[in-house]
């Protein structure tokens, strides 16, 4: 766990291991946090993303999951297709104007929390399809947490991407963590 | 030649004056046609055996606002029986945009009629089920006209989506049981990107089908009209992105012939070279997402790894792995990196151990065979009947295969077989596929040594990019680059169809220039939208299980279907 002081992903305060590093698996040792920052911390660690993989990058797609780059070491490997067993949403490739409702909804199906990588220039901004059945970035009809620039983005920028999105997570900077503490603040 | 003129005339001399003309020059035999006798005619130009044009490769619009008949369509045909190939051109006036549909005589009309009517308002009088495909519903307008802005969209709303007629009817199976309808797609782990198919299930038979595309419709033909000849390249390698070196190859090999211009041999030999390579990158992708789909994982990460070691070839060659961006017209935009020809004899020798593993675990797999042998079957007749080509028409017994019949960047020079198959099913086009990876090894271990030291760009200025180094310090090549840069090359007025054996089959690029530094209209002919329209037809009386192994045996990409 480290300095309590040093690690912003883990608010921790008596940390017994910490303090007596003799002591061995399996001691007694507690630490006090709280219950958001414990599951937030679970959560970063095991995003379970949704392939909405429409084009080109959902080739790269495939190249950050396999064995040579290997998502699975930063555990977001569970790939799920149900919408509802998932909580990132991975939007890789051009969406075009017929795609968008489809999204939405897949988007609207997902259980929170939830969070949105945009994969791609396209994802992005519509990359250089400046034309009349492409959507200028997904960001017209869902919130996006993360976008991967690239046409398509190396495997190691999606990872990073990823990457990013934990920290985003572990600082509660994601858009599902603002609305929430912003609900809270109000009294809802 | 001789052959082409008997040809030509015992046509117009079936038809009355003056409804079938000849078109002079121009890179094929073309006719214009009078469209009240174009039914007749395609039946003609089928069932005559010196003529046998039975393969329907292409249908499409174009429109010229300053002519007195606007419209356009475009047919483009080949006998598989005789090196002949035709081209027919049909005006047709703004005001009664009619044209008779010829899907009666040739089923691949279907879906390149219904496009053309999505694109430029043509109706195609008698066509079954015209309505609009790469566009969605609340789309107004058609996009490809001229005076269509390319900007201009329209949203959909969700339940404006659309939905075949049949799927809201309430239908009985023979004991009185409510049949169902089932969504697949266009979000769905079977339908590897953007396709959409309605079923409806009698248990779990699919009695019904209809397939939904367009969902990747990213406007690639409008986008090519406002942009130079090479500043389509990155656009094509984004139509067939399993495989994007072969889309730019095709596109620069199509205007070369348009210019009249051939790339150095040097040039011409890695081409074929990184071509062959992609053959074999989408071959993995497409055998192994099919094994994927029958739960067969291992498979694809054993092949996948293949795939990484092409992959950081073509990276070492231009800087990106996926999408290369790397044919210029007239050649490449730089030559490979010195250890190339190390790198490709790693692969030879590092491919073939993967692909057999591949074929030890899956070729004489029990559930495999149980699960593609006989699934998803099609005749020759069919298939050329809906205008298949590649290894999916090789599958069903017929060896057309362009890299034999019209042979390009010195195919006929190599020694290589074209595989056929004579099953027509699903194992049957992965048998087609895993043989074909192997030739194309053998392509690659050839064309290496032949690699000769040279340039790999013409060195004329009214197609390539100066040198570098010269731009900086003289003068003239300073224009050059800069006239290339800012009005393109300017290709010579007229159309013309370049065709390659893409990993899919023909990929066809229909160009029409005005003789400007852009195109004036690209049709691209995308081997996989002639295949995927036959898929509807095929999965009837399959269950839903098969549906989803004959899709992934098709090898459908979105980007070149729906471009």
């Amino acid at each position: 766990m480290g300095d309590p002081g040093k690690t912003p992903t883990l608010p921790v305060q008596g940390n017994a291991s910490a303090r007596a590093p003799h002591l061995k698996d399996g001691d007694p040792a507690f630490l006090t946090t709280r219950m958001d920052a414990l599951l937030d911390a679970a959560r970063k660690n095991s995003l379970w993303p949704f392939p909405f993989g429409t084009a080109c990058c959902a080739i790269e797609f495939m190249s950050f999951m396999m064995s040579h780059y290997d998502i699975s070491r930063f555990g977001a490997e569970v790939v799920r297709f149900s919408p509802r067993q998932s909580d990132l949403l991975i939007v890789a490739g051009t969406v075009t104007d017929k795609m968008a409702p489809v999204m939405v909804r897949i988007y609207e199906q997902m259980a929170e929390p939830k969070y949105v990588i945009s994969m791609g220039v396209c994802a992005c901004t519509g990359g250089f399809y400046r034309a009349y059945h492409v959507v200028q970035g997904i960001d017209e009809f869902i919130p996006v947490d993360v976008y991967v620039p690239g046409c398509p983005p190396t495997p190691e920028a999606l990872l990073q991407g990823v990457v990013k999105l934990q920290e985003m997570i572990a600082r509660g900077e994601t858009h599902y963590q603002r609305a929430l503490a912003a609900a809270r603040a109000a009294g809802r | 030649m001789g052959d082409r003129d008997e040809r030509m005339a015992a046509i117009r001399k079936a038809f009355p004056a003056g409804s079938v003309d000849e078109v002079p020059g121009g890179d094929m035999p073309t006719l214009r046609v009078d469209r009240r006798v174009l039914p007749e005619l395609a039946r003609l130009l089928k069932t005559d055996p010196a003529l046998d044009c039975k393969l329907l490769l292409d249908v499409c619009g174009a429109d010229y606002p300053g002519r007195a008949e606007r419209f356009e369509v475009v047919y483009h045909l080949a006998s598989l029986q005789h090196p002949f190939r035709l081209r027919l051109k049909v005006p047709v006036p703004e005001a009664d945009p009619v044209v008779p549909s010829v899907f009666g005589v040739w089923k691949a009309a279907d879906w390149f009629e219904r496009e053309a009517f999505d694109m430029f308002g043509i109706r195609f009088e008698g066509h079954p089920n015209l309505k609009r495909i790469l566009c969605h519903r609340a789309f107004q307008g058609h996009a490809l006209r001229k005076d269509y802005d390319a900007g201009q969209r329209w949203l959909l709303r969700e339940a404006e989506q659309e939905l075949p007629s049949w799927a809201t009817e309430r239908v009985e199976d023979g004991d009185h049981f409510e049949t169902q309808v089932l969504n697949l797609g266009p979000s769905h782990p079977a339908t590897h990107g953007t396709l959409r198919t309605v079923v409806r299930l009698d248990g779990e038979l699919i009695t019904k089908a209809e397939v939904e595309i367009g969902y990747l419709h990213r406007c690639f033909e409008k986008m090519a009209e406002s942009h130079t000849w090479n500043q389509v390249i990155p656009y094509t390698d984004r139509l067939n992105y399993c495989s994007a070196m072969m889309n730019g190859v095709g596109y620069a090999l199509a205007v070369e012939k348009m210019l009249g211009v051939e790339a150095p041999p040097r040039a011409q030999t890695i081409r074929l070279i990184l071509s062959e390579l992609s053959r074999i990158m989408d071959h993995i992708v497409d055998i192994g997402a099919n094994l994927n789909d029958l739960g067969a994982m291992t498979p694809f990460l054993y092949m996948y790894e293949a795939r990484e070691e092409i992959y950081s070839l073509l990276e070492a060659c231009c800087g990106s792995r996926l999408t290369m961006s790397y044919v210029r017209i007239g050649g490449l935009s730089h030559d490979v990196p010195h250890d190339f020809a190390d790198s490709v004899r790693y692969l030879l020798r590092r491919i073939p151990k993967l692909i057999g593993d591949m074929e030890t675990l899956i070729t004489n797999n029990r559930i495999f065979r149980d699960r593609t042998e006989g699934v998803g079957k099609l005749s020759a007749e069919e298939a050329v009947d809906w205008g298949w080509t590649g290894p999916c028409l090789r599958s069903t017994g017929v060896a057309y295969d362009v890299r034999k019949a019209y042979p390009y960047l010195g195919y006929e020079t190599y020694d290589f077989k074209v595989p056929v198959s004579h099953g027509g099913d699903t194992y049957a086009r992965y048998l087609v596929r895993v043989e074909e990876m192997k030739q194309s090894l053998a392509l690659v271990e050839q064309a290496l040594a032949r690699l000769e030291a040279g340039p790999v760009i013409l060195d004329n200025h009214n197609v390539a990019l100066p040198p570098k180094a010269e731009v900086y310090t003289e003068m003239e090549s300073l224009i050059w680059h800069f006239k290339l840069i800012m009005e393109g090359m300017k290709v010579p007025a007229g159309d013309g169809y370049g065709f390659t054996e893409a990993a899919n089959g023909e990929l066809g690029y229909y160009i029409v220039s005005d003789g400007g530094g852009k195109p004036y209209r690209i049709k691209v002919r995308p081997p996989c939208f002639a295949i995927f329209q036959a898929y509807p037809h095929m999965i009837e009386d399959h269950m839903v299980a098969d549906a989803v192994a004959i899709l992934g045996s098709l090898n459908v990409i979105a980007g070149e279907l729906d471009r």
